[in-house]
């Protein structure tokens, strides 16, 4: 066991090494000059070799690798153009806006969808797991930022029972703050209901079909612990997996929906960054992205490995 | 698409189990759903010319913000455009762009997959790199990857296949790892197969099946993604008509004229839909585990 974790451990490094130069790469590999793109097309030459000359283009690749490298060791991600702010800082001040969003769409999604992905499977192939799949369905399939302005017309201009767009913090006022979010965590919820619906009754299934409910139903367990102790923690083991995609994909989500209701979180941040061209941006906070995930994705591999005991290290 | 499920059995057996699966899916309830909406949609793309005489981007200002009417089935925008027009066109668009993004997938991810169980030195480096792509929320990788080379069309291909090839080499990669242990793996080589001729005839055909169900899915999000860049103006640019883009524009007069993002959105909606309905079907039947219909 203990060397399985070290070996997964292990696996972290290079991984972090590789997300590291990826980033490093999405400037590099601008097509053409990228001092001209950064500068702008009207830039003066002075501007244009200022730019080279700041973000280190004029040395050989593989100084600026080394240097990027050395910088990220000194936990400097880079700097803002637009914004003259590390982008660290930078991050940090919209990143409480992004995670509240992502925590209590992740809040929603959990119980309503590990709930449907049950009841759904266990009354597989009739109308009850049919409804549920439907809607489960429609999770997957209803773009996020239609069904955003959409919900937005509904609930915020005709029926005027929450605000249009716009965050206000969870100092002084929490009642405010869960209102500014409840739209946009419903609505980014949606898909990851879906989805773990989805994958649930898949799991549930696998499980109920195991020999050990039916060994457990035949010993005369009731069905409550035959099937909500016996098959749902083995399928539990299978959704925990699903953890990982999920904030992955409410991260992801978020990025569109804060430009749907004008939340100032890190993915408006980035849809900012890309429009004005702060590549140094919009690297720095695709590489602070990517390290979270590696160390949440091993978390999650970890614990995967903790559940279930028959996981072993090929 | 069955022509793959049936390059997955090899040999004397083919022809039957070919039949078996070709009848249970079409016996499948949301594969049959599924295959009706998408080939609707896809239909409704290619003959867009003919189901409609207007030019997409033909401005009439005279007529912009009508109402959906007989002479305008979804209305008009700011600028008097054919909405249905223009729904139709961007569904060439979309739907396009999908396809391409799921094929490229498949066949890079396949690669990436087969060459990786084949060749354990190359494996951990392979592997690696995927996790590292995997660690990047897709849409966040696309968009990044989008920035770098410009608002295009092909940057969007691109940028959304570099975000799904990862997942897709994953799941070649684990059938492959256990197919290449398999006897008759063995008896090719000591027949004299190449590795080439080991990893194209006897272990791709045979990983193929989770791969084809994964790329339907990635059609699907690749359709919802493409929208979602094209929507925050890094996808498709203006004045191409694509859903998303269309959605973009809609969204600020959506008070007034709804029927402007309605209809795009509809548009998205029913093709994920269809496309995941299918990959459902594929997945019941070519993964006789979870296959409760049998």
């Amino acid at each position: 066991m203990s060397r399985l974790i070290a070996v997964r451990i292990l696996q972290a490094v290079p991984v972090i090494l590789i997300v590291s130069v990826l980033a490093f790469l999405l400037i590099t590999l601008l097509p053409g000059d990228p001092a001209v793109l950064i500068a702008g097309d009207q830039a003066s030459p002075e501007a244009i070799l200022a730019v080279r000359h700041n973000l280190g283009l004029d040395k050989p690749l593989t100084e600026q690798l080394a240097i990027w490298f050395l910088h990220l060791l000194h936990g400097d991600f880079g700097s803002s153009l637009m914004l003259n702010q590390s982008v660290l800082s930078a991050m940090g001040e919209r990143l409480p806006v992004t995670l509240s969003l992502a925590a209590l769409s992740i809040l929603i999604t959990l119980p309503v969808g590990i709930f449907a992905g049950v009841i759904a499977a266990y009354y597989r192939q009739t109308w009850i797991d049919s409804f549920v799949m439907t809607l489960a369905l429609l999770g997957v399939s209803v773009p996020a930022f239609w069904i955003a302005i959409l919900s937005i017309l509904f609930f915020g201009v005709y029926l005027r029972w929450l605000p249009t767009s716009g965050y206000t913090p969870f100092l002084p006022n929490p009642a405010l703050w869960l209102r500014s979010l409840v739209l946009p965590a419903l609505m980014l919820s949606l898909f990851q209901i879906g989805f773990l619906a989805r994958m649930t009754r898949s799991a549930m299934l696998e499980a109920l079909g195991q020999d050990f409910v039916r060994t457990a139903r035949a010993k005369g367990l009731s069905e409550w612990k035959a099937v909500g102790k016996h098959a749902f923690r083995n399928a539990l083991i299978l959704i925990v997996t699903a953890i990982g995609i999920l904030l992955s994909t409410a991260i992801g989500g978020s990025v569109v929906l804060e430009q749907v209701f004008a939340l100032p979180g890190v993915g408006r941040l980035v849809v900012q960054g890309i429009l004005a061209r702060d590549y140094p941006l919009v690297q720095g906070v695709m590489l602070i992205y990517g390290f979270a995930f590696v160390v949440i994705n091993l978390s999650v591999d970890l614990l995967y490995t903790l559940l279930d005991p028959r996981v072993r290290y090929d | 698409m069955t022509d793959l499920a049936v390059g997955s059995f090899p040999g004397a057996l083919a022809p039957r189990r070919r039949f078996v699966l070709l009848r249970r899916l079409a016996a499948h309830r949301s594969f049959q759903i599924g295959l009706v909406l998408v080939a609707l949609l896809a239909l409704a793309a290619i003959f867009a010319p003919f189901l409609t005489s207007a030019d997409p981007s033909a401005m009439k200002v005279r007529f912009r913000f009508r109402p959906p009417s007989a002479a305008f089935p979804f209305g008009t925008d700011n600028f008097g455009r054919d909405i249905f027009t223009r729904v139709l066109y961007g569904a060439r668009v979309s739907l396009w762009i999908g396809l391409v993004v799921a094929v490229s997938t498949g066949v890079i991810g396949a690669a990436i997959g087969v060459l990786a169980a084949q060749f354990r030195r190359l494996d951990p480096f392979l592997m690696r790199c995927m996790d590292a792509l995997m660690s990047f929320p897709a849409i966040l990788l696309a968009l990044g990857v989008t920035a770098a080379l410009g608002p295009r069309m092909d940057s969007v291909i691109i940028a959304l296949t570099v975000a799904y090839v990862p997942a897709g080499a994953r799941i070649v990669r684990a059938s492959a790892l256990v197919v290449r242990e398999l006897d008759y793996i063995a008896a090719a080589r000591i027949a004299g197969a190449s590795n080439a001729r080991i990893m194209i005839r006897h272990i791709l055909p045979n990983s193929v099946s989770p791969l084809l169900v994964h790329v339907t899915f990635v059609f699907a999000y690749a359709i919802l993604s493409e929208a979602a860049l094209s929507f925050l103006g890094v996808g498709v640019p203006p004045p191409t008509a694509s859903w998303g883009n269309i959605i973009a524009e809609g969204r600020d007069y959506a008070t007034e004229a709804w029927w402007v993002m309605l209809f795009p959105g509809l548009g998205i909606t029913l093709s994920a839909l269809g496309l995941n309905l299918l990959g459902d079907g594929l997945r019941d039947v070519l993964d006789p585990r979870l296959n409760w219909r049998a």
